[in-house]
């Protein structure tokens, strides 16, 4: 049953995935990525992760998207106003793209023989749960932990500069 | 993960047990909202020295059951330059979501039918509270989508006003329960209850966090005094200004799904949940303590439901800055210090 679950959500993700590329309206490409982010979140709960499924919910679609969503209709966007790119642009984003395609890849050939522990193994089984998750952060990883949560404020702190009128 | 679980192993008898429950949940939620909106009018008349509606049925009880047949009969109007699709789509996106809360709701102590127990709570999951943020998250889904897709500039507006208002009162809601967190030590609705047992209601350990929270969840369900979102005099009737007929009722009808859902919330967090003092020494059998504990919680939510329209009808409309003041520069602060104030004293006392 779990891979039927599993080959549904990676069918949903992957179709979503595509429709945000090929989608001519900028308001469907922000809904299908929504859409993509969910299944996303259910593969997550494939995983045991359940705090990292509900926390993708909340961030990606709960406040970054409706943040793409806002902008892109008081821009009002459409298919239209959309400025013609030039050739050159076009080229130097296949060429970039299939570089990313490359890594991926190889990534993904390399880490074959990389033996990662099942997901069906007991010790994987309550690491997504909030409070093992909890202890890891403030003992395994705590030292990342506290550098990123120093990036966040740096990066709120320049946020309130930016936006202020006179700078 | 509990729900995934149950159909990776196919167990039938829980799945026709959540089954039914859903069912009820999910007619008793229609069925508290629909009679919301006469308790509205009712309490509007009683407040302003009006009778109120009083034609269908005695005291007007079927008021609701003839409000819903006329919109349903109304003629269905899409203008016609709107986005048909998403048109439709965003009211039932925000109706869904609105339902979509009761899920984690634990509506009472456990019931035994032959013997076995049978749980009050569709899932328990482990990540209650933040499962019911990303549902409020959500619901800003449907109102942009339905002004976005009206193609009028008001329906815009008002979808921007609402949204951004539901967005930034998100922040102060989370921070305001982090201190409630902390001292159940559980993310989990039904371990915050049971840490509520007796008098130990949060109400009275966390009263500043109690009324930021009650604060901001008027300000998510977009009621007096937040409703900047459909300011008469300004947008006309906000996001749903293009909606007619079932589609503005489940708009409407919405509100008041959401208002039940933020009572429940309310009564779960801070007013003991199905806990009411000297249950336990009652003597009574399982299954009684069960019924009245879930008639405790929802005589709780009733009262809350009640508070929510005593003050719509009492008290005036913010303007948009103050809106925006309260929760960005007074609220979000309060809460920090309401979390650092909780963490010393429970550091320094249950030492």
């Amino acid at each position: 049953m779990r891979e039927y679950i599993f080959y549904f959500l990676a069918f949903v993700s992957i179709i979503s995935a595509l429709m945000v590329v090929f989608s001519k309206n900028p308001i469907h490409s922000v809904l299908y990525l929504v859409i993509c982010f969910f299944s996303i979140a259910g593969h997550y709960l494939i995983l045991n992760a359940e705090f990292l499924a509900v926390v993708h919910v909340i961030i990606y679609a709960g406040a970054i998207m409706v943040l793409f969503l806002f902008v892109i209709m008081l821009l009002n966007l459409n298919k239209e106003s959309e400025p013609h790119k030039p050739a050159i642009i076009k080229f130097a984003s296949v060429i970039s793209g299939s570089l990313l395609v490359l890594v991926l890849v190889a990534a993904l050939l390399k880490s074959e023989n990389l033996n990662l522990p099942a997901s069906t193994h007991p010790s994987m089984h309550s690491i997504g749960m909030v409070k093992d998750l909890g202890k890891s952060l403030f003992t395994d990883y705590l030292l990342p932990f506290e550098i990123s949560s120093v990036l966040f404020l740096s990066a709120m702190v320049g946020v309130v500069l930016i936006s202020k009128k006179e700078a | 993960m509990l729900v995934l679980n149950t159909f990776a192993n196919w167990n039938w008898v829980l799945i026709t047990d959540k089954l039914i429950l859903i069912g009820i949940l999910f007619a008793v939620a229609l069925g508290i909202a629909a009679y919301s909106t006469l308790a509205e009018r009712k309490i509007a008349a009683f407040m302003q020295d009006r009778i109120g509606p009083d034609r269908a049925g005695f005291f007007g009880i079927l008021q609701p059951i003839v409000d819903g047949v006329k919109s349903i009969m109304k003629e269905e109007i899409i203008p016609g330059r709107a986005h048909k699709f998403l048109f439709i789509l965003g009211p039932c996106i925000f109706m869904t979501v609105a339902l979509m809360t009761y899920a984690i709701i634990p509506w009472g102590k456990d019931l035994f039918i032959n013997g076995k127990p049978f749980s009050l709570q569709l899932a328990d999951l482990n990540v209650g509270i933040l499962y019911s943020f990303a549902i409020v998250s959500l619901g800003v889904y449907g109102i942009m989508i339905g002004g976005w897709a009206s193609n009028n500039k008001f329906s815009l507006l008002g979808a921007v006003r609402a949204s951004t208002q539901m967005i930034s009162y998100e922040l102060a809601m989370g921070l305001s329960l982090i201190p409630i967190v902390m001292m159940a030590s559980s993310l989990s609705l039904r371990d915050i209850t049971e840490a509520q047992a007796g008098w130990n209601w949060n109400i009275f350990y966390q009263p500043l966090a109690f009324i930021i929270f009650f604060t901001c969840a008027l300000a998510e369900c977009n009621r007096t005094p937040f409703d900047l979102a459909e300011t008469e005099s300004e947008l006309i009737g906000g996001y749903h200004t293009e909606y007619s007929s079932m589609k503005l009722a489940l708009f409407l009808f919405g509100e008041y799904v959401n208002v039940f859902v933020s009572a429940t919330i309310i009564s779960i967090l801070f007013l003991g949940g199905y806990h009411f003092p000297g249950m336990e020494n009652l003597g009574l059998s399982p299954n009684w303590l069960s019924i009245v504990s879930i008639c405790t919680l929802f005589a709780k939510i009733f009262f809350m439901i009640f508070v929510f329209m005593w003050i719509r009808w009492t008290i005036p409309r913010f303007r948009y800055d103050q809106l925006m003041k309260l929760g960005w520069q007074i609220f979000i602060p309060l809460c920090i210090l309401n979390i650092l104030a909780t963490g010393l004293v429970m550091t320094l006392f249950t030492r």
